[in-house]
């Protein structure tokens, strides 16, 4: 065991520098004025804009019917029994809720200061209206298979959504691509980075820190976890989870307001370096641009809108309206980002932990934050991030499968061949340094975004016609609240 | 008008003595009955993705398997008296898809069986009979 150990261990360098390659042409910088823009970024921000636009600020307008419908208020009584919009909508959000919202919005606040967060806010703002567009086209374009259960996401509108705009070849591809991204961000954001983040807390909690044996030992355990549930079919491991991680958020929440509510005087000057950082940073790398891409990137790898994840998880839903989900799905990123992530930043930039900068990165900076008030939070963090990494990660294999099935036309042998490299992935997502494992997980999320915004904006007037259609039925009454 | 009364049964034995004391009303006062199982079921669940992939399917199911196995033999049971029988499977609170119903077949009484809950979940939850009997408008038998 020990000389397997050790052989794995001499090829981890080897399998960082294929990590950080594929990071580096993904996130290929271009020098415009002496500051590094990364056209991935740019691509999101300008889809979630565009959107935001040609939808005439929906994303605003459907707010109030979007929190209707996720209270019940359109759903028939003949639809009891089927997947409910909250219930849609909690899946997919603790798909995205986890470590974005803790690690990632450290790592936002370490590289571009307060004033990251600012941008977060405005990308999570955009990002409800790149999500309100995917998930409405999941829905439009899912497939029912003849066992009853549903298939939907971008395969399945970039496959028949553009065939029915005569543009059957392209679609095809731009499927296929996404499917084959879909599966490496399954491993990467959606298995390594959750694994790598988790361990690294356990380790900091039980004051393990670079005890590399026990970080074998956390990833096997995690890959086993992992394992029983998608492989061993014990669904009963993901029910508990899935149930425990809602209030595991609100503990979170509350945490952060402990801290936020414990230094009230200073979140008025919290708000003035959010602010002030944004459009003034001092000491950071690339001035305003640099701090608006770091909370673009940040927002954009906790909220996945555009990235297309959300929509597979939405397409199970029960409705006859593909428009009621692209209405739920737009409170996703309202929850995770504009809400979670403002919370984890103000907890951090309250403490002033960031300012410290001792190599304190990730997870580790936001327990850090809670320690400063609640010094036993640390603990509960711990519990908190395992099992939003876990939950995350068995949405994330799910999505991975699906692609998988899309690929291999529902081939069980794929689909298990899938779920053992899962768990591999797990394994080395827990003994890998951070430094690759975010770079490959965010490439690897990013590169989803290609094929799913160039299909979004092919099927632009097809997703407004939709929407339009649907918005005269309400407005005629022809759709009413039943209660 | 013939009057239509509510049967809330699951299966247990003090349900299948409320569907016995239904029979004897609906014989002696002729009333139509409705015979109705709620499969316990909220929308605000937290559902793992692939549970929500199969959802549809299980919703079939479980309502094929609560009729064979719960209101069918209770729908047989009643045929034999004079009285109309309606059978109903539905999702949902188990209180609140009753009044419901009541609501909806414009019943003016329900019967259900006493449930044998725990100590505990009696404290925590209540009981089925005893939120209905809180909650309905409609005078409600509980047989035990």
């Amino acid at each position: 065991m020990a000389t397997v150990m050790a052989t794995v261990m001499a090829t981890e360098p080897l399998f960082d520098r294929i990590l950080n390659k594929i990071t580096e042409i993904v996130f290929y910088p271009i020098n415009i004025g002496g500051v590094d823009i990364l056209p991935i970024v740019v691509w999101l921000v300008v889809a979630a804009t565009f959107f935001t636009f040609y939808l005439g600020f929906l994303n605003i307008r459907g707010f109030a019917h979007a929190i209707n419908l996720v209270r019940g208020r359109y759903s028939k009584p003949e639809d009891a029994g089927e997947v409910s919009h909250f219930q849609a909508l909690a899946t997919a959000v603790s798909g995205t809720v986890g470590l974005g919202n803790i690690a990632g919005v450290a790592v936002a606040i370490t590289l571009g200061g307060p004033g990251a967060t600012f941008w977060m806010i405005l990308a999570g703002f955009l990002g409800m209206s790149a999500k309100l567009a995917e998930c409405t086209m999941g829905v439009k374009y899912r497939k029912h298979h003849a066992d009853g259960s549903v298939s939907g996401g971008p395969m399945y509108y970039l496959r028949d959504g553009l065939a029915a705009l005569g543009l059957a070849g392209l679609g095809k591809v731009l499927a296929a691509a996404f499917a084959v991204f879909c599966i490496f961000g399954s491993l990467g954001g959606g298995n390594m980075f959750q694994a790598n983040q988790a361990t690294a807390q356990i380790l900091a909690v039980t004051d393990n820190e670079g005890n590399t044996t026990l970080t074998w030992i956390i990833g096997i355990v995690f890959a086993l976890a992992v394992g029983l549930v998608i492989i061993g079919g014990i669904k009963s491991i993901a029910r508990v989870t899935e149930k425990v991680v809602p209030f595991m958020a609100a503990l979170y929440l509350l945490a952060c307001l402990v801290v936020i509510l414990t230094n009230i005087g200073q979140v008025p000057g919290a708000f003035g370096d959010i602010v002030s950082g944004a459009f003034s940073p001092e000491g950071i790398t690339g001035g305003v641009v640099g701090v608006l891409i770091v909370g673009f990137q940040r927002a954009a790898f906790s909220n996945e809108a555009g990235i297309g994840s959300a929509s597979i998880a939405h397409s199970a839903v029960k409705t006859s309206e593909p428009s009621t989900e692209g209405h739920v799905a737009l409170l996703e990123p309202f929850i995770d980002t504009i809400v979670i992530c403002t919370m984890t930043a103000l907890t951090i930039v309250i403490s002033g932990v960031w300012k410290d900068g001792a190599g304190v990165e990730g997870v580790a900076l936001t327990s850090s934050a809670f320690e400063t008030v609640v010094p036993w939070f640390p603990n509960v963090l711990a519990i908190a991030v395992i099992l939003f990494a876990f939950s995350t990660m068995i949405s994330w294999s799910y999505y991975g499968m699906k692609a998988t099935g899309y690929l291999f036309g529902d081939n069980p042998a794929a689909e298990n061949a899938y779920k053992v490299i899962f768990c591999i992935f797990t394994v080395l997502g827990s003994v890998t340094a951070l430094d690759a494992v975010l770079g490959f997980s965010d490439a690897a999320i990013f590169l989803m975004s290609v094929p799913n915004v160039i299909g979004l904006y092919i099927l632009a007037r097809v997703l407004k016609e939709e929407l339009t259609q649907y918005r005269a039925k309400i407005a005629s009454g022809e759709i009413q609240r039943v209660k | 008008m013939t009057a239509t009364v509510i049967v809330g049964i699951d299966g247990s034995q003090p349900s299948k003595r409320a569907v016995a004391y239904a029979i004897g009303l609906a014989e002696a006062q002729e009333v139509n009955l409705v015979v109705a199982h709620v499969i316990p079921w909220s929308p605000y669940s937290f559902n793992t993705p692939s549970e929500n992939e199969e959802r549809a399917e299980k919703k079939k199911q479980e309502i094929a398997a609560a009729s064979a196995q719960i209101v069918d033999p209770a729908v047989e049971a009643a045929a034999e008296s004079a009285c109309d029988v309606t059978p109903v499977v539905r999702h949902g609170d188990p209180v609140d898809t009753l009044l419901e119903l009541a609501r909806d077949f414009a019943a003016t009484a329900i019967i259900v069986g006493r449930t044998g809950d725990s100590r505990v979940k009696r404290a925590l939850f209540g009981t089925i009979p005893g939120h209905l009997v809180h909650e309905s408008t409609i005078p409600v038998t509980v047989v035990p």
